[in-house]
């Protein structure tokens, strides 16, 4: 495993009295692409602003390759941040905000030029300079910003919500660019988003925060599987979240059945919460599933439809390519490995 | 429907008009006429009321005003901009009252203000009855140049703070972070970020502050106990005094034409340095 860049231990930060960020304890790696996921208020973005210097944490520790940065200034961090409104010098040109970050250090012009000219081409806005800042598109900006951040060869890039101003379609691109590029240039990302999609399409690590906690820090594989609480499996795409009885290891009642499960390690008759993810229940004769229900509703989303199955006061979320009419009663049926069972909590 | 809302900037078309436009075709028309005013067949077309002007008498007068002007502009702006940049750094909720602060004087009656200048400034006045009381020789600055400056600096200072408060304020804060961000300690941050773009207010504060310190003629007046006799006073002489509305509007012509030019070189001089850039409100 690559070395730890990035560390920030016991950090706490707080506003009127409101603890923003609660003691949160976190490493990231080099080269590793970080996303901070949570709801708007979570402290994520706080969390971020303090790695770039822009905060001063209350009590806690930041350390940059071992060095504790705390009372290091912005402009003396070898960190660079995209801001989420790109924060653009709009009295500059495209080539002047690029320049910035290198007048500043006084580069020579030609190689001033040379790396400029190299930014362009990675952002494909070559043949840009001239223009002014506020004749180009919401896209255009962003990788202006990219450029302008990433002409510093900073070690770490931070990233503020960067493309939550863009349209759908841009933003998907974006993300599918953004990955590649931190893997061609191969520097650490840390990256803030309120969008589970976006963080679970682009992340190597995934850390999901809620009330200024860290609720889990994974893959985004496990992120989604194998979700550690209630807020996690909630947050990270649509699920079905039923209480539950752990009766012993690998055997979980809910439902008013019992069922074997792939987990472990609980209690006996521990009480939990036991998570099924919508695409991973199949709808069968009502005779053939392990629950049987009525359909209340069904949306067509485009590749499949999302239905909502009621049996005994639950309503299950069903995604599935074939439609069932609404009011015919179907059975309900999962394997054990789709059943995640969680701590209660 | 856009017409209708047209004619809601009627009353002010009309308003313009009546007040605004005839007067001003009237001021010139006496400007290059001569005769007796009260028998119109009596009137020639003449431009002599402005080959007059051209008189070290009255050039001298020009250059004094503007001079004073420009430098009652610069000490504004040098005193406005570190009081604009420090209210629009503090803390929302003291940036109100701070504003209120320095947007007080305008409150009172101009007239009082400058009266009270005088009460303070003249050879009796409260300053130097403080600096007899302290044993020090008194100061003689009124009437005289000094205290016109002082004056014209103390009444339109509001007006220059007021602009570049309102651009400074609307500099999007992250853009000082990045600014940061890229390496700029706060010293370059300021010189490369946001002096640049406070520009548009700068320009708004030097155009209001230097119009009515060009054309004043109260200050001068009171300040300057008749001495002092700058492009306003003579202006107003033509009309009060001499009784020669031709040669006063042509003086009112002459100036207008000055500051219209003054204008078009600062508007030049801010879109050079801020192409493209929107409103500065």
């Amino acid at each position: 495993m690559s070395q730890k860049i990035i560390e920030l231990k016991n950090l706490t930060k707080s506003y009127d009295g409101t603890k923003v960020v609660n003691n949160i304890n976190l490493f990231i790696r080099e080269n590793e692409f970080v996303t901070l996921l949570g709801p708007s208020g979570c402290g994520k973005t706080t969390t971020l602003r303090m790695i770039g210097g822009f905060e001063n944490p209350d009590t806690g520790d930041i350390f940059f390759e071992g060095n504790r940065i705390n009372d290091l200034p912005p402009y003396k961090r070898n960190i660079n941040t995209i801001f989420q409104r790109y924060a653009l010098f709009t009295h500059m040109n495209v080539y002047e905000n690029i320049a910035f970050g290198l007048r500043i250090k006084k580069t020579p012009r030609d190689e001033m030029d040379r790396k400029i000219k190299k930014m362009l081409k990675l952002v494909e806005l070559e043949g840009f300079e001239k223009r002014h800042v506020d004749s180009l598109s919401g896209g255009q900006q962003q990788r202006v910003a990219i450029a302008r951040a990433l002409v510093n060869e900073p070690k770490v890039l931070l990233l503020d919500e960067p493309l939550a101003a863009l349209d759908l379609k841009l933003r998907k691109e974006m993300q599918i660019e953004l990955s590649d590029m931190q893997k061609n240039i191969g520097i650490t990302f840390i990256y803030v988003t309120h969008d589970q999609e976006e963080a679970l399409t682009m992340s190597d690590t995934v850390v999901v925060m809620n009330n200024g906690l860290i609720q889990q820090v994974g893959s985004p594989v496990d992120i989604y599987n194998e979700p550690e609480n209630r807020f996690v499996a909630d947050f990270i795409g649509e699920s079905n979240i039923l209480e539950g009885i752990m009766i012993e290891d690998f055997l979980v009642e809910f439902a008013g059945k019992k069922f074997n499960c792939v987990d472990k390690g609980f209690q006996h008759n521990e009480p939990v919460d036991v998570v099924i993810r919508p695409e991973d229940i199949d709808v069968t004769e009502p005779e053939d599933g392990h629950i049987r229900g009525i359909v209340i509703s069904v949306v067509f989303k485009g590749v499949h439809y999302e239905m909502l199955v009621e049996s005994n006061d639950f309503e299950y979320m069903i995604n599935s390519t074939d439609m069932q009419e609404i009011g015919s009663e179907v059975g309900l049926s999962f394997g054990p490995e789709d059943i995640h069972v969680m701590k209660r909590g | 429907m856009k017409n209708r809302a047209k004619l809601l900037a009627y009353p002010y078309i009309l308003w313009m008009a009546i007040f605004i436009v005839i007067p001003l075709l009237l001021v010139f028309f006496y400007s290059v006429t001569s005769g007796n005013i009260h028998e119109p067949k009596s009137l020639s077309f003449t431009l002599e009321h402005y080959s007059k002007f051209f008189d070290m008498l009255y050039l001298n007068v020009i250059w004094k005003s503007f001079r004073l002007a420009v430098i009652s502009t610069v000490l504004c702006l040098l005193m406005g901009y570190p009081v604009a940049f420090v209210i629009s750094q503090s803390k929302q909720h003291h940036r109100n009252l701070l504003l209120l602060f320095f947007l007080l004087p305008i409150w009172m009656n101009f007239l009082l203000r400058t009266y009270a200048w005088m009460a303070i400034l003249s050879p009796n006045g409260f300053l130097n009855k403080a600096l007899e009381l302290l044993g020090l020789p008194p100061i003689e600055i009124m009437p005289g140049q000094t205290a016109v400056v002082l004056g014209m600096v103390y009444n339109f200072l509001p007006f220059m703070v007021l602009p570049i408060y309102t651009v400074l304020s609307k500099i999007d804060k992250n853009v000082l972070e990045a600014a940061m961000d890229l390496g700029a300690n706060r010293v370059i941050t300021f010189i490369k970020v946001i002096l640049p773009l406070s520009v548009p207010g700068i320009i708004t504060g030097i155009t209001m502050v230097f119009m009515p310190a060009v054309s004043t003629f109260v200050i001068s007046r009171l300040l300057g106990g008749g001495k002092e006799l700058l492009i306003g006073n003579l202006i107003e002489q033509q009309f009060t005094i001499y009784r020669d509305w031709h040669f006063g509007s042509a003086l009112s012509i002459i100036l207008m034409i000055m500051i219209l030019v003054s204008m078009a070189v600062m508007s030049k001089v801010d879109k050079n340095s801020e192409e493209g850039r929107a409103s500065m409100w």
